[in-house]
């Protein structure tokens, strides 16, 4: 039997996998702001002399900060994701790389990993277990994530596929997610990622009493959609308010006896209980949020997880998204036209990502931004946002805690919010609303040099995001 | 329709500027005891600036002055009376003559304003053991009072006794600020439950207060609104008796008949004019029975 798979440590995983100048080199983000093992690899390939590595993550987040370090002495020169948090993107913001960024969506990553158009050369998938030849999982172990959704495309696609593990297990294990036949190198290390940052021990819902009336809002505009019904699908964030209103949802489902068909998404315990107290037949899991969901995964044959083109690929022959009835969104500005902004705050500084926002909203029936009209004395209704993530024409409804504003693309779906008695209003009113409060705030100083490049899911451009200063 | 009043403490900007946002059917901007003495001058402006730009449509405004004791609550109204709000609440009210000094402190004021008089009525807070005991006075004081309110946690501190859940300490008040409201044509609003995460006690605090007869409830947190607004909403079975009943009269009167009877009861006069209240505050609310 062959078993030269099993690598001593990080530094032999580099030098093994033929990571040289120019290449990408890929990782997931199922340990989230837990994850040691992209630091880990770029600290090895920065030993070893390797420059000019362009890193694709499917989220990079504040525990990446070592980054900059390696982007000031040339190891990282090029960057794609598909969310970047707040400190990180404040200096990508401020021009830290010199060339920009690229975001694409959760579903528009594997595509393009799958179609060439972003091709990878080492993926390092960090596997809470894995045995020697590489059959891994997220579900057990010490650091256990629940789904490994978002590294499948790379396990399949990059050139070279070294699993990276703490809890090595013997051949074979039975119930992977990822099999040896993708699998290149696997390395046993002390500890991949710290537990705490990996999943929250609870999701909780909000009690701020605005949050809960746009959530009761949201709730009802589902019910009076006329999608709430036998089959029905969802999607939920795992906002404060989002889940509120998947609380209130559940209620309408129970008391109705409504039973869906699936809940989708990054989930949440809280969506767990709702497939535990019948209102779906099934989750379709592609990122877990807390200890609960991956409690449910590893226990719940119908909690499955599935991976990222599945979830949301527009090359995919169908894709989940495709079948979904409705998601709830955030959004940190949305405009007149109902382009939504979630990468840049109100300084235009990059704070997060597409996700999977513009592939649910593309996908889904309905699609509903809940948002306060303001945040920190900012109306959150635009005339124009500083960067479309997703456009307009893919979003149906705003839920505000003064209003819903309608897609005027929707005419049906607007008569039937008013016979529900819902307060709908157009969405200028919200903006002049919003602005009655705040005042109308200056325009936003920015540089003239491109920090971020938005592709949309289909690969095509969407907008640029442009430097602070 | 006055089922729920929600306190809003007047020096919170955040709270203020969603306050129609919360399902409350009136709002009390508070300038008492969520106000500290220093701040008592922002509070004023702030509130004055809130109502003025804001408007708070589809909401009934209430403002908490301080108490006739103070030396702050002349400049309270001096400040508030202006923007016309339905209802000022003079708190710790004792006697019919707490309630007369506001009444001419507001009167002067409308005259110097060219506002009619009477536009800004009042709705005397009573949370005192006097207080109480004088409660039919104080409702019946003068023509401006329109409502009268109980504030159990200050009167529970006056009586030297615990606020409980259950309320046994304060039912020989509410059954009295009842009765005295009655007596006095105004309507009367139950003290608000303070416990803020107890769901399930709030509502059966409210459905008590319904039972005993006030008109609604007040709340210290927007979480309590909509229960308090369920309990204070005619239900679906009580609509639709209502309508039953106001059909047997008609019948009974197609049919010349004096005595109504309907399932085996009979149908008095109070019945009637309590189905007709339902029917009213049913339309009000929007909410339609079977034969709506």
């Amino acid at each position: 039997m062959k078993n030269g798979k099993l690598l001593s440590g990080i530094a032999e995983a580099v030098r093994a996998s033929g990571l040289r100048d120019g290449m990408t080199v890929s990782f997931h983000h199922h340990l989230r702001n837990g994850d040691y093992v992209l630091n880990m690899v770029l600290e090895a390939a920065a030993q070893q002399g390797i420059r000019d590595l362009t890193v694709n993550a499917s989220s990079l987040f504040d525990t990446h900060l070592p980054l900059l370090g390696h982007i000031e002495n040339g190891v990282v020169t090029g960057i794609e994701t598909d969310y970047m948090s707040g400190a990180l993107g404040a200096h990508i913001s401020r021009g830290a790389l010199k060339k920009p960024v690229v975001f694409r969506s959760h579903g528009g990553r594997p595509h393009d990993i799958v179609r060439g158009a972003s091709p990878i050369d080492v993926a390092f998938i960090a596997a809470p277990t894995s045995d020697p030849m590489g059959n891994c999982t997220g579900k057990t172990g010490p650091s256990a994530c629940g789904s490994l959704g978002y590294a499948f495309a790379d396990a399949l696609h990059a050139k070279t596929v070294v699993v990276v593990t703490d809890n090595l297990v013997p051949y074979p294990l039975q119930d992977w997610s990822i099999d040896e036949t993708h699998v290149d190198y696997v390395v046993k290390v002390d500890q991949i990622g710290d537990p705490a940052g990996i999943v929250s021990g609870t999701t909780k819902i909000t009690r701020d009493p605005v949050g809960l009336v746009m959530a009761d809002t949201a709730a009802r505009v589902i019910a009076a959609s006329g999608l709430l019904k036998e089959g029905f699908s969802f999607q939920t964030g795992a906002g404060g308010a989002s889940l509120a209103a998947a609380r209130y949802l559940k209620d309408i489902m129970l008391r109705e006896k409504i039973r869906g068909s699936f809940g989708l998404g990054g989930i949440t315990g809280y969506m767990v209980d709702m497939l535990n107290e019948g209102c779906f037949e099934t989750l379709l899991d592609v990122q877990c949020f807390d200890l609960k969901a991956v409690q449910s995964i590893r226990e719940n044959p119908r909690h499955r997880e599935i991976s990222a083109m599945h979830y949301a690929s527009p090359g995919a022959r169908s894709a989940v998204v495709d079948s979904l009835d409705v998601v709830i969104l955030g959004a940190t500005e949305i405009d007149l036209d109902f382009n939504v902004n979630v990468h840049t705050d109100s300084q235009g500084r990059i704070m997060g990502g597409s996700g999977g926002h513009s592939d649910t909203a593309a996908g889904a029936k309905l699609a509903m931004i809940i948002a306060p009209l303001s945040r920190a004395r900012l109306p959150i209704v635009t005339e124009h946002v500083t960067c479309v993530s997703t456009p307009g024409e893919t979003i149906d409804v705003l839920v505000t805690q003064k209003g819903v504003a309608v897609n005027p693309r929707q005419k049906e779906l607007a008569q039937r919010l008013r016979d529900a008695g819902l307060p709908v209003c157009g969405i200028d009113e919200l903006k002049a609303r919003a602005e009655a409060m705040t005042g109308v705030p200056r325009p936003i100083a920015r540089g003239d040099r491109p920090v971020a490049e938005v592709l949309y899911r289909d690969g095509s451009h969407l907008d640029t995001i442009y430097n602070t200063l | 329709m006055r089922r729920s009043m929600l306190f809003l403490p007047g020096n919170t900007p955040n709270i203020l500027i969603n306050g129609d946002a919360l399902g409350a059917d009136a709002l009390i901007f508070d300038l008492e005891d969520a106000v500290s003495p220093d701040e008592k001058d922002s509070a004023r402006i702030l509130v004055r600036s809130a109502v003025s730009a804001l408007g708070y449509a589809g909401c009934e405004i209430i403002v908490r002055i301080n108490a006739v004791d103070t030396p702050y609550w002349r400049e309270d109204l001096r400040e508030i009376v202006p923007l016309k709000p339905s209802l000022i609440m003079p708190p710790k009210t004792s006697c019919a003559q707490d309630v007369l000094t506001v009444d001419a402190a507001i009167a002067g004021l409308e005259d110097e304003l060219g506002m009619q008089r009477g536009t800004v009525r009042l709705i005397p807070l009573i949370e005192t053991a006097l207080g109480v005991e004088n409660a039919y006075q104080i409702a019946s004081a003068c023509p401006r009072v329109a409502a009268i309110f109980l504030g159990g946690e200050d009167l529970t501190a006056d009586l030297r006794c615990k606020r409980t859940r259950e309320g046994a300490e304060i039912a020989y008040a509410r059954s009295r600020m009842v009765c005295a409201a009655r007596a006095a044509g105004v309507d009367v609003y139950d003290t608000p439950f303070t416990d803020v995460n107890d769901d399930e006690g709030l509502v059966l605090d409210a459905k008590t207060a319904k039972s005993l007869g006030f008109t609604g409830k007040a709340a210290i947190s927007p979480r309590h609104v909509p229960g308090i607004n369920e309990v204070f909403s005619p239900s679906l079975a009580e609509i639709n008796y209502a309508y039953e009943v106001l059909e047997a009269i008609r019948l009974a009167k197609e049919q010349g008949r004096g005595a109504v009877a309907l399932r085996g009861k009979m149908i008095d006069a109070p019945i009637v004019a309590r189905a007709r209240q339902t029917i009213e505050a049913a339309e009000q609310l929007g909410l339609g029975g079977d034969r709506a």
